[in-house]
C-alpha cells in the first residue's frame, strides 16, 4: 500500500527516497572509507618495530588543505650527513636506521621476471630492526656496503621465492630499472597481511641508490630510530628532537622542520581526522533527512487523503484509531527504508572504491548498515506520526462517504 | 429483553447557526432474530439511525443499548471492539478495498479480532462459500460485478458472526435482477436466525422483512409487522 502511494507521486516519491539515500549514502560511505582506511593504517603501523619512531619531513598521513601543504614542501630534506651525525650522537638510541624509496617497477632474474609492482628502496643496517626485518638466509646489508656502494640487495621473502624458484637467492644476479646487483641476503616471511603482500621488495644499501638515483631537492629520507627499551623512549624521540634542532638550525621558540612520528603519534592523528569528518558526515546526512523526512510526511499526507475511504472502511469493520495509526507509520518506515536500503548499498559500494584505488581489502561495515537503516525507521517514524495521527482521527461516517 | 434499545434518541447536526435534526426523540426496540425494513424519503433520518444502531455513530441525547451495552456511553475503543464484534455493516457502494482482493477484503474484521492469518483465510474461505464467491476469492473488486462485489461485502459483514447485520440501501447500486439476488440472500440469512436491518426505496423489497419501519423527519411514522 505504501508502494501504491509511491508510485502515484514518482516525481516527489523520487525526490524523497533521494533524500533518505543521500542522508544514509553520506554516512555509510564515509564510515565505509574510513574502516578501509583504518586497516591500511593499522597494517602500515605494525610495519614498524617496537619502540621505534620515525623522522621525516612530510608527516605520516596528511588531512589538511594546500596552504599546509606547502610549510611541508619549502622545509629543507632530511639529508645522509645528517642522519650520521644523528647516528653518532643519539646516545640513547639503540639503532639508528635511514629509508627511501627509489623505483618500483619489474625486477628480473635467469630464471623469471616479476609484474611491475615491486618496490625497491634503499637502507642502512639500522633499518631492519626498525622495520622489524629478520634476516632468514644470507646477511642483512652492512656498513661497509653502505660506505662503499656496494652494489648488492636484500630480497623479501616473496620476491625471492618468485625470482628463484628452484634454490637459494644467495649470489645471484637481480637485475633492477637495468642494473645487476647481487643478492646477499632474504628476509623472513612478514606474510599477508591486511594491507597486502608485505614481502615484495628489495632494499639495496641507501648510498648506492642515492649515487644513482640522485639527491634531488624533493629526495628526503626518512630516518628511523630504535629506542633501548619502552622506559627510555620519550627519552630518545627528545634526543633525537633536540639533535636535529641543532643540526638544521632551527631557532629557539619555533617549532620543529621535520616531523616526528610513531604508532601511537599516527593512531592520534587519524583519531583527530576521523572526528572531524565524522562531525562533517554528521551535519550533511541531518540536513538530507530532515529534508526527506519532510518529504515522507507530504506524501503520507497525501496518501491520507487518497485513502480517506479506505480508513473510514477499517474503522467500520473495527479499526482502532492505533491500528490506523500503527499501518500508516508503519508505511512511512517502509518508505523510508527502501531510501535508505539503497543508501547503504550504495554508501558500501563508494566506500569501498577507497579500498579499491588504495588496493586494500574491502570491508562490509555490518555496524553501521544496521544503524543506517535504523535512522531510517527513526526518520520514518518521526515524520510519519502526523499523517498517521490525522488519519486515526479522521471521522469513520464522514471517511465512508469521501470521494 | 431486546437486543437492540434505543431510548428517546435524538441526533442533531450543527450547520454554521443552523440545526439539523436528523433524529428526533427516537424510541424503538429490535429482537433477535428480527428483519426489520426501515423505509422513508430522502433525508428522512434513515442512514443517521444505521450509523447510530451501527455504532459508528453516537447520539446527542438518549440512550443506546446493544446486546445489553450501554454503547451510547462508550468510547471511541470500545466502540471499535463493538463493531468488530456485533456488527455486520452493507453499503450502497459496497465499500471494498479496491486493490485488495475478495478473500483479503472479507479477512479484514478478522484483521482487527486479533484472528491468526491461518485461521483467518480459513473462515473467510468458508465465509466466501456461503455468498457463492470461492471462485472469484482473488479478484479484486474491479474484477467483478455489483451483484459479486455487494457478495462480497456480505461475506465481509457475516464473517465474525455479528449479532446485526446493517444493510443500508445495499441494492440502490444495483440493477433489478441483482438487486433481487441479493434480497434473496438476506431472505435466506434471516431464515438462518441472523438479525437483519434493511434500509431500502423499495416496497417489494421490504416485501421480504417481517417488520416495516417508515420514518419522516427525523421520526418514526410507522411501525407495523407482517
Ligand atoms: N454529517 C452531517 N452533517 C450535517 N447534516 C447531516 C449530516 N449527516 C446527515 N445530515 C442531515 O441529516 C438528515 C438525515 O440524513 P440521512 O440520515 O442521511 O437521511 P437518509 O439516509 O434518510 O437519506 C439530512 O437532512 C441530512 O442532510
Ligand atoms: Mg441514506
Amino acid at each position: 500500500m505504501a508502494m501504491n502511494a509511491l508510485a502515484s507521486h514518482k516525481l516527489r516519491s523520487a525526490l524523497t527516497l533521494l533524500g533518505v539515500l543521500v542522508g544514509v549514502f553520506s554516512i555509510i560511505v564515509v564510515m565505509t572509507a574510513m574502516r578501509v582506511m583504518q586497516t591500511s593504517i593499522e597494517a602500515d603501523l605494525s610495519q614498524l618495530g617496537s619502540y621505534t619512531f620515525v623522522v621525516r619531513k612530510w608527516p605520516g598521513i596528511y588531512f589538511g588543505g594546500p596552504e599546509g601543504f606547502e610549510k611541508f614542501w619549502r622545509r629543507k630534506s632530511i639529508t645522509l650527513a645528517q642522519y650520521l651525525q644523528v647516528q653518532e650522537r643519539a646516545s640513547l638510541a639503540q639503532s639508528v636506521g635511514l629509508e627511501t624509496s627509489f623505483w618500483g617497477g619489474q625486477a628480473v632474474s635467469r630464471y623469471e621476471k616479476t609484474p611491475p609492482n615491486v618496490e625497491f628502496s634503499g637502507a642502512t643496517p639500522g633499518t631492519f630492526p626498525a622495520k622489524n626485518w629478520v634476516v632468514a638466509e644470507g646477511r642483512a646489508i652492512l656498513e661497509s656496503d653502505v660506505d662503499r656502494e656496494h652494489d648488492v640487495c636484500v630480497l623479501g621473502n616473496s620476491l625471492s621465492k618468485i625470482l628463484f624458484p628452484f634454490g637459494s637467492a644467495i649470489g645471484e644476479q637481480v637485475k633492477f630499472d637495468g642494473i645487476n646487483y647481487t643478492v646477499i641476503g632474504v628476509l623472513e616471511s612478514r606474510g599477508l597481511t591486511l594491507g597486502g603482500n608485505q614481502d615484495n621488495f628489495a632494499v639495496i644499501p641507501i648510498t648506492t641508490g642515492l649515487r644513482r638515483y640522485g639527491h634531488q631537492p624533493w629526495r628526503s629520507l626518512s630516518i628511523l630510530v630504535q629506542a633501548q627499551s619502552q622506559e627510555l623512549y620519550d627519552d630518545t624521540v627528545e634526543q633525537v628532537r633536540g639533535i636535529l634542532r641543532v643540526i638544521r638550525k632551527v631557532p629557539p621558540g619555533k617549532e620543529d622542520d621535520f616531523e616526528i612520528f610513531s604508532n601511537d603519534s599516527m593512531i592520534a592523528q587519524f583519531k583527530s581526522f576521523t572526528l572531524t569528518v565524522r562531525l562533517g558526515v554528521a551535519v550533511i546526512s541531518s540536513i538530507a533527512l530532515i529534508a526527506a523526512g519532510i518529504g515522507i510526511m507530504n506524501i503520507m499526507l497525501v496518501s491520507v487523503t487518497e485513502r480517506t475511504r479506505e480508513i473510514g472502511i477499517r474503522r467500520a469493520v473495527g479499526a482502532k484509531k492505533r491500528n490506523i495509526m500503527v499501518q500508516f507509520i508503519m508505511e512511512a518506515v517502509v518508505l523510508c527504508e527502501v531510501g535508505g536500503a539503497l543508501g547503504v548499498l550504495l554508501g558500501i559500494l563508494g566506500g569501498n572504491a577507497t579500498a579499491f584505488f588504495l588496493k586494500l581489502p574491502p570491508v562490509i561495515p555490518f555496524d553501521w548498515a544496521v544503524i543506517g537503516l535504523l535512522i531510517c525507521s527513526f526518520v520514518g517514524i518521526i515524520f510519519g506520526t502526523y499523517p498517521a495521527y490525522k488519519a486515526a482521527n479522521l471521522d469513520p461516517i464522514e471517511s465512508l462517504r469521501y470521494e | 429483553m431486546g437486543l437492540i434499545r434505543l431510548q428517546n434518541i435524538s441526533r442533531r447536526y450543527q450547520m454554521g447557526t443552523e440545526t439539523i435534526h436528523a433524529l428526533r426523540d427516537v424510541s424503538l426496540e429490535i429482537e433477535r432474530g428480527e428483519y426489520v425494513a426501515i423505509m422513508g424519503p430522502s433525508g428522512s433520518g434513515k442512514s443517521t439511525l444505521m450509523n447510530l444502531i451501527g455504532c459508528l455513530d453516537t447520539p446527542t441525547d438518549g440512550a443506546f443499548e446493544l446486546n445489553g451495552n450501554k454503547v451510547s456511553e462508550m468510547d471511541d475503543n470500545e466502540l471499535a471492539e463493538i463493531r468488530n464484534r456485533e456488527i455486520g455493516f452493507v453499503f450502497q457502494s459496497f465499500n471494498l478495498l479496491p486493490r485488495s482482493s475478495a478473500l483479503h477484503n472479507v479477512e479484514l474484521p478478522l484483521i482487527y479480532s486479533g484472528m491468526n492469518a491461518e485461521e483467518r483465510r480459513k473462515v473467510a474461505l468458508d465465509t466466501l462459500e456461503n455468498v457463492g464467491l470461492t471462485d472469484r476469492m482473488h479478484h479484486k473488486p474491479n474484477e467483478m460485478s455489483g451483484g459479486q462485489r455487494q457478495r462480497v461485502a456480505i461475506a465481509r459483514a457475516l464473517v465474525n458472526k455479528p449479532s446485526i447485520i446493517l444493510a443500508d440501501e445495499p441494492t440502490g447500486n444495483l440493477d433489478t435482477r441483482t438487486g433481487v439476488e441479493i434480497m434473496a440472500l438476506f431472505a435466506d440469512l434471516s431464515r438462518k436466525g441472523n438479525t437483519l436491518i434493511v434500509v431500502t426505496h423499495e416496497e417489494d423489497v421490504a416485501k421480504h422483512a417481517r417488520r416495516i419501519l417508515r420514518i419522516r423527519d427525523g421520526q418514526i411514522a410507522s411501525d407495523e409487522k407482517v
